[in-house]
Parts: structure tokens; C-alpha cells; sequence
């Protein structure tokens, strides 16, 4: 049970990394390898909000996340609009993005490198012990994975129940048909996009918490949202979370239970196996 | 992931150039000094704490006095500093460029054992001494047999596991723990080293490693790991960690509540940062390292680190980087030019007063430094040393 807990909180701080990285892949076809420095950059401000004016990192989102949609808006506008327009397919939209994110990914390092300078950043917030069932959990992991839940569920209701997310699971599954059915592809890809990073930082601000950053950091965040976003199988939402959740519980389960050495080759071992015997993902369709 | 790897190389290109342009020129004679160290990739989170405000510290003080004195007068230092990414390649370019292209005069010690031993044949080649500041080693010996112009300051891997048990035996011996040792390593080179030099020490003194595990460096999640230590109840829990997972598992500690009189973390528990995020929780953590801060010159040492960089040094090596840049200067004195063989010769016979206290090379090596300190009261005390003066005695670690 122990085990199960520390996994699914774990999980919820994977969801937190990856389900941006889903919007911005899933749904605007945007490859985003900038996706880790975005995080970093919400640890940033959550930090900054936390030790200049001892502000909650949970209420810093509230800053930080319409600030995150405005900039991911207009990297959107700026960066990748001219890439979409030209793409004369999905691969080389994938190639482009990946190349032009990549090179944001330097430029946000760099800038966060001169703000606030290179060394670790880490602070004390809601670092109390919380039982369930007589065992001790830190307090600031377990409000991350409440909101990663409560994130998650409007995600999902929004796709699945709304205009709105209908129009972005259409693009999602197919932009020129979405396209020739009266749907604004570019707007919704754009929506997207920024929405993605907006989750992307507030998950930052959150995981800010409990993980030491510094500017350099953010590689790390982007390896682990796209194993689990590829994992789960791009297109769908529901992939991501199933997987962020398995991840969490194997690697708990095998520090555990064998060797806390272990944790990161279980983890690539599954994505391994995934690759092999399911390449499109989770919930992915096989290409025909 | 070619293109991650990529990414790095990028960062570095740009911040060279954007480098290079803000090297100033001066009219007057200059002593070129080069750097080389972190300044992105894992260790930069380290670097720039320890590292790169003291080169900034230096450069400013010695410029406020005019410059550097030679026979021919006293010359400014010029700084040209490049960013080696924590990639070793990198780094054995940089100072391969340094010295045959930029030309210094003298290049300061890059940053971490690993790029002081990858980059000693280049100093080595080019005749500069390599005057480490942030390299633990057990091949000393061996190294300043092969090379003459290398120097050793901040001690071997043996003796900081050594000095951890001896710790724990006092602590044993005065009856404030028992036998039981929790021991946790990062699965880094210098985690497994140092596990493995501590492990046959621990069983040779009796005491019983009642958990022994690795763990992979940068895990977002350590509970497990504390988890299993606190199950195995141990007297004392020691940990062969590195900054990320220093905080993590001390945070983890505290939260679980994992009580033991002898608490131990090793790099990155010196930092400032770490009394800083830890607070009142930090008293009684043991660390690697350790300085006595209640030092005058160490009060003074401090004081201007504050005001010229707007950042605290850590108590451990930072102070020894500053006290190499005291002996690199104090031989470019005393020698009175810029020739790096006599310079050389000047550091292998002379003692230095520096900011750690008198260091005299023995075969090349400083044989008096700090091994292991303690939070006590909102400073990290030296609480174990090869001979340096003015160690605390070391008190058992109150409930978090």
C-alpha cells in the first residue's frame, strides 16, 4: 500500500511534466524540446514569488499561468506559425519544430542562466509529513498530485465534453479534415500550444516544491515528458496519464522492492518494450 | 537524443563568443589569467557557488591593488573565461585554447576531480601549474610522480570516508549511537567510490551497514530510498550524495521522520543554500568538508565574497578555490615574472598564509585540510581535519 502511495504521487508529478508536452504534440504538432525549460522557468517564478514576497508556489500559479499562456501564445505566433504554413507535411512540421525549439530551449536557459545565475534553487514549502494509514508523506507532493488530478480531469472533460475540445480532438486526429469542416486549425493549434506551456510552467511552479533546479535542468524534464508522452501514444490525452501513473508505480515498486539503482532502467525498459511491441503508443492507432 | 547532446555544444559556442567579446583590453603590462569550468550542464549548480564568484572576487581585489607585483611592475589581471558545459572534451579544448591560442599567462584549476584529472596533461604540455582546488583523489601519489606541475589541496577519497566512521566511533565510544549504519550512495563516480572506501573501514571497525544501497543520480522521487533506511533502523544514516540528492533525501528525512544521532550528507551540505532551505531542521547534519569560519581572516574572506559577488561562499571549498588564487598570486610575487617553471618551484617551497590558514606542499601535496563539518548554530563547523586548528567537537543530532 505504502509502495502504491508513493507511486501514484510520484505519477502525478510525471503527469504534471508531460501532459503540456501532450497538448503541444498531440494537438498543435509542435515537437516542443523547449518543454523542460518552460518548466524550469515556472520553478523559477514560483521561487522567486515564494522567497521574495513568501507567496505559495500553489497560489503563484495564478501569476504564472495566464503569464505562461501569453508567452507560449506568442512563441506560437513568432516561431512557429511561418514553420506550420510551410510544412508541406506532419514530418516536416516534426523536424522543424524540433530544430526551432531546440534552439528556444538555449535561449531560455540562457536568459534564466543571467537572471538569476547558475547554482541550485530549492526552498522549504509544505515540507510537513501527512499520514495515510500511519505512514508519513510529504505534504507538497501529495497538493501536486491532487492538482495534477484535478488538472487532468478538466482536461479530459473539456476535450470530451465541449465544442471547443472536440474541435481540438479533431485537429488532433486529422487537421485538414478538421480544416475542411470549419474549423479554425490554425487558431486551435495555437490555443494548444499555449495552453500546453501554461500547464507546463504551473506544473513547474508545483514540483518547485519538492525538486532542487537550477537553469541547466530543464533536459532532464524534457526526456521523461517525451518518453511518457510517446509512451502513451501522442494523440491521446488518456495515454499520457495511464502512463505517468505506470511509470511512477514501476519505479517505486522496483526501488522498493530490488534496488533503488534500478529506478531508471525499469523505466527505460518499459519504454523499450513499448517501442518494440506497440510503437505507436498506448492509445495510438497504427499508422496504415 | 543526438540532438540533446547537440544542445549543449550550442550553449557553450554562444556563451564563448559572447565571452570573449567582453574581454576588455588594457594598455598597460596585464598578467592573462585563464578559467575553464561549468557555467551550464550538472556541475554548474555547483561551480557557480564555489567556483566562479571567487574567480570574480580575486580578479577585483587584485586589480584594486594595482595589479599583480613583478620586477617590472605591477601588472593588471585580464580574465578570459570559457564555459567547459561539464563535458570533459570541452574542457580539455578550452584550455588547450587557453594556452595556445589566447596565450595566458597561467590558467586557474578547472572545477571537479574529474575535469582536474582529464585536463592535467595539457597543463602538464604546456608548463602550467595546475593548482587543483576541487579534486579528491586517491591517486595523489601517482599523479605528482607523473606530472611536476600538478598540486593537491582539499584531500584523498580514504580519508573522507575515514574521517566519517572515526566520527561515528567517537560518537559510539561516548555511547551517543550504537553499531547500526544506514549507508545510501548516487550511482556517480563519487558516490561509488566513496561507498566502496567506506565499506571494508565500517566492517574493519565493527559497526553493521544494516542498509547499503544506490541510487540513480537526478530520481525525482527518494522516499523509497529513506523509506528502506528508516525499516533497517539504523544508529546512523550516511549518505555519499550529491547537491540534488543531498537536499532530496534530506527533505525526505525530515518528512519521514528518519531520527538518528549522526546524520551525514556529503557535497553540497556545506552550501549556504542548504542552511538556508533547511533552517533551525539543519542543526547537527554532518557534511563533507567544513571550515572554521570564526577565523579573522576567514570573517574578513566572507565578508567581501558578500559584497563583491552578492553571494556567501560555502563552507567548504570555497574557501580553498580563494586560497589557491592566494598562492597562484603569491608565486607570481615572489618569483617577479611571469616564467611558470620558477613559479612552479616557488609553490613546491614555500608556505602560503592564505584564507584557510598556512598551506605548505608536501610532494606536491597539502596535507591539512577539512574532512568532515557540522551545522552547529547556523554555521558549518569543521569538525574533523588533518590538522588544521580550531575543529568543534562534534554533538549529536537533535530530533528534526
Amino acid at each position: 500500500m505504502d509502495i502504491f502511495i508513493i507511486g501514484i504521487l510520484l505519477g502525478g508529478a510525471y503527469t504534471l511534466m508531460a501532459m503540456g508536452l501532450q497538448l503541444q504534440y498531440g494537438v498543435a504538432r509542435i515537437m516542443n524540446l523547449a518543454n523542460g525549460e518552460m518548466l524550469v522557468a515556472g520553478s523559477f517564478a514560483a521561487f522567486w514569488f515564494f522567497t521574495s514576497a513568501q507567496f505559495s508556489p500553489i497560489f503563484s500559479i495564478l501569476v504564472v499561468a495566464p503569464l505562461a499562456f501569453a508567452v507560449n501564445w506568442l512563441i506560437y505566433k513568432i516561431f512557429m506559425r511561418y514553420l506550420v504554413n510551410r510544412a508541406k507535411s506532419e514530418g516536416q512540421l516534426e523536424v522543424d519544430s524540433i530544430l526551432s525549439t531546440f534552439g528556444q530551449s538555449f535561449i531560455l536557459v540562457g536568459l534564466m542562466l543571467a537572471v538569476f545565475g547558475g547554482e541550485y534553487f530549492s526552498y522549504s514549502y509544505l515540507e510537513k509529513p501527512f499520514e495515510i494509514l500511519g505512514q508519513p508523506y510529504e505534504q507538497s507532493r501529495i497538493v501536486a498530485f491532487l492538482f495534477s488530478v484535478v488538472l487532468c480531469s478538466c482536461l479530459y472533460f473539456w476535450l470530451n465534453r465541449t465544442r471547443m475540445g472536440l474541435a481540438f480532438r479533431a485537429v488532433s486526429v486529422n487537421p485538414e479534415a478538421a480544416g475542411l469542416s470549419g474549423i479554425n486549425v490554425p487558431r486551435a493549434s495555437a490555443l494548444a500550444f499555449a495552453l500546453g506551456g501554461a500547464v507546463t510552467a504551473s506544473g513547474g511552479a508545483l514540483l518547485s516544491m519538492f525538486l532542487t533546479f537550477d537553469a541547466s535542468v530543464g533536459v532532464i524534464f524534457t526526456m521523461k515528458a517525451l518518453v511518457i508522452v510517446i509512451m502513451g501514444g501522442a494523440r491521446d490525452i488518456r495515454g499520457t496519464i495511464i502512463v505517468a501513473f505506470v511509470l511512477g508505480l514501476s519505479e517505486t515498486a522496483v526501488a522498493s522492492l530490488i534496488d533503488p539503482g534500478l529506478t531508471l532502467a525499469a523505466a527505460y525498459l518499459l519504454f523499450i518494450l513499448t517501442l518494440l511491441f506497440r510503437p505507436e503508443g498506448l492509445f495510438g492507432r497504427r499508422s496504415s | 537524443m543526438e540532438i540533446l547532446k547537440y544542445k549543449n555544444l550550442v550553449i557553450a559556442g554562444v556563451a564563448s563568443i559572447a565571452m570573449m567579446a567582453s574581454v576588455s583590453a588594457v594598455s598597460a603590462e596585464t598578467i592573462k589569467i585563464g578559467a575553464s569550468a561549468p557555467k551550464t550542464g550538472p556541475l554548474a549548480g555547483g561551480s557557480t557557488v564555489t567556483f566562479w564568484p571567487n574567480v570574480k572576487l580575486w580578479v577585483e581585489q587584485v586589480n584594486a591593488r594595482g595589479g599583480i607585483k613583478l620586477k617590472s611592475g605591477k601588472a593588471k589581471v585580464e580574465l578570459i573565461e570559457y564555459d567547459d558545459r561539464t563535458t570533459p572534451g570541452e574542457a580539455i579544448k578550452n584550455i588547450q585554447r587557453l594556452a595556445t591560442q589566447d596565450k595566458v599567462d597561467f590558467i586557474l584549476a578547472p572545477y571537479g576531480t574529474g575535469f582536474n584529472l582529464a585536463t592535467a596533461p595539457i597543463f602538464a604540455k604546456y608548463n602550467y601549474p595546475l593548482i587543483t582546488h576541487t579534486a579528491i583523489t586517491d591517486k595523489v601519489i601517482p599523479l605528482t610522480k607523473r606530472y611536476s606541475n600538478i598540486f593537491f589541496t582539499l584531500g584523498s577519497t580514504t580519508t573522507f570516508s575515514v574521517s566519517v566512521v572515526n566520527i561515528l566511533k567517537k560518537m559510539r565510544a561516548a555511547g551517543t549511537i550504537g553499531n547500526r549504519v544506514a549507508m545510501v550512495n548516487v550511482a556517480d563516480a563519487f558516490g561509488i567510490e566513496m561507498a566502496n572506501a567506506a565499506r571494508p573501514i565500517f566492517k574493519k571497525e565493527g559497526f553493521d551497514i544494516v542498509y547499503d544501497k544506490s541510487y540513480p543520480l537526478g530520481s525525482p522521487d527518494l522516499s523509497p530510498v529513506i523509506r528502506g533506511a528508516k525499516a533497517a533502523k539504523p544508529d546512523a544514516f550516511v549518505a555519499w550524495s550529491y547537491p540534488p540528492d543531498t537536499f532530496g533525501l534530506t527533505a525526505q528525512a525530515k518528512v519521514q521522520g528518519l531520527n538518528v544521532k549522526a546524520y551525514y550528507t556529503a557535497v553540497a551540505t556545506a552550501f549556504p543554500s542548504f542552511g538556508g532551505k533547511f533552517g533551525k531542521s539543519a542543526e547537527g547534519i554532518l557534511g563533507a568538508g567544513g571550515i572554521n569560519p570564526d577565523t579573522e581572516a576567514m570573517k574578513k574572506y566572507f565578508a567581501a565574497h558578500k559584497k563583491v559577488t552578492g553571494k556567501t561562499p560555502d563552507y567548504w571549498a570555497s574557501g580553498m578555490v580563494y586560497a589557491t588564487f592566494q598562492i597562484l598570486e603569491k608565486s607570481i610575487e615572489g618569483v617577479g615574472s611571469k616564467d611558470r617553471k620558477a613559479v612552479i618551484d616557488y609553490i613546491k617551497n614555500t608556505t602560503f598564509n592564505t584564507v584557510m590558514g598556512p598551506i605548505t606542499f608536501k610532494n606536491q601535496n597539502n596535507e591539512k585540510y577539512w574532512t568532515v563539518g557540522q551545522w552547529q548554530g547556523g554555521k558549518f563547523y569543521g569538525v574533523s581535519s588533518t590538522g588544521r586548528p580550531g575543529q568543534k567537537p562534534v554533538k549529536p543530532k537533535p530530533k528534526w
